[in-house]
């Protein structure tokens, strides 16, 4: 896949540049320090792949994408996953990297890429294979578990529990794991040891949540994001 | 306690490519302290906003030189700036400190 950069940062840039260096399937045609250059060279160039920042000064990366009549595949990377949300708008957006971006998270967004078909610009449809529901292993079988049937996941030493409508699954997993695995739009990380299904909130007070009858804390650095996830009157 | 800073993760994305590496370093030591200059002169002038980008932009050095919990404390005084709360901010300049010092020896 012939791919370009975006990103304001060198360091950022670099450490793509090195990551992409090492895999395969990737050729790197290009890397843009600004969105107005890129634009520039996407008119007249056509590529497979585009790595973008979001958070650049003067035009973001939701910017240049708006200006792109028949965007290619674009992973998003980004240091803040409050913008993950408004990622889901856009059908050429295969994936999105939090900063710093690991050799093992990158791999997983081109495996992405590589069977992702971006849905012609007109249609807001976004074609990918849409999971519902996530394995695990308990006592050697593969339980299936929905996730609209999760309220909250929580860390307990080296298991997490899955506690769901009508039962409770310990697994021996970590949250990050699991995290990886969710829908984002449905759930999010609110403490250190939690994740809430976010469709499941009964309430919220200043610093905690109540899922069914648990109240759950809420750390202050996960707050404004729980805070942008609600339709607030 | 104030985490170390270390080069773990650039060794991880290196991949044993030591001219990396040494550009990255080259990267931090270079563009560090022209940061930590902007984020004080904002600072001072009370422009919190832009004080908040640069915090953004040091944000990332802080996770590539391996600081975990000093990432989530840049991210917290990030948005705490945008609000005008400074309470993070000795905290935040212990990091600073550290890095400048790491950076120094290498």
């Amino acid at each position: 896949m012939k791919s370009i950069i975006i990103d304001d940062e060198e360091m950022a840039r670099a450490i793509l540049e090195q990551l992409i260096s090492k895999t395969k399937e990737l050729s790197l045609i290009e890397s843009f320090s600004n969105a107005i250059e890129a634009i520039k060279f996407l008119n007249q160039n056509s590529v497979d792949l585009i790595f973008l920042d979001i958070h650049m000064p003067t035009f973001t990366g939701f910017d240049l994408l708006q200006t792109l009549k028949n965007p290619p595949k674009v992973i998003l990377t980004t240091s803040d996953k409050n913008f993950a949300i408004e990622a889901f708008e856009y059908n050429c957006i295969v994936d999105y990297l939090v900063k710093p971006v690991t050799q093992e998270r990158f791999d997983k967004a081109i495996l992405k890429a590589k069977s992702f078909n971006v849905v012609s610009s007109n249609s807001k449809k976004v074609e990918k294979d849409i999971i519902d529901e996530l394995y695990v292993n308990i006592d050697r079988r593969l339980v299936k578990i929905n996730f609209a049937t999760i309220n909250l996941i929580e860390a307990k030493g080296d298991y997490i529990q899955i506690k769901t409508d009508s039962k409770n699954y310990t697994v021996h997993s970590t949250l990050k794991k699991i995290e990886d695995k969710l829908p984002y739009e449905l759930f999010l990380k609110v403490h250190r040891s939690f994740i809430i299904n976010t469709t499941k909130i009964v309430d919220i007070e200043d610093n905690s949540v109540l899922i069914g009858n648990n109240v759950i804390p809420v750390s202050r650095s996960n707050r404004p994001e729980l805070m942008k996830r609600l339709n607030l009157l | 306690m104030i985490e170390k800073p270390n080069l773990n993760y650039l060794k991880e994305i290196s991949g044993g490519d030591v001219i990396f590496e040494k550009k990255m370093i080259e990267i931090v030591k270079k563009e560090l302290p022209e940061e930590i200059k902007s984020y004080e002169n904002f600072l001072n002038a009370h422009n919190f906003k832009q004080a908040a980008e640069i915090v953004h932009k040091i944000k990332h050095k802080i996770s590539i030189l391996g600081l975990e919990k000093s990432y989530q404390t840049a991210i917290d005084f990030e948005e705490d700036l945008k609000r005008q709360e400074l309470t993070l901010q000795l905290e935040f300049e212990q990091i600073l400190n550290s890095m400048v010092n790491f950076v120094k020896d290498l």
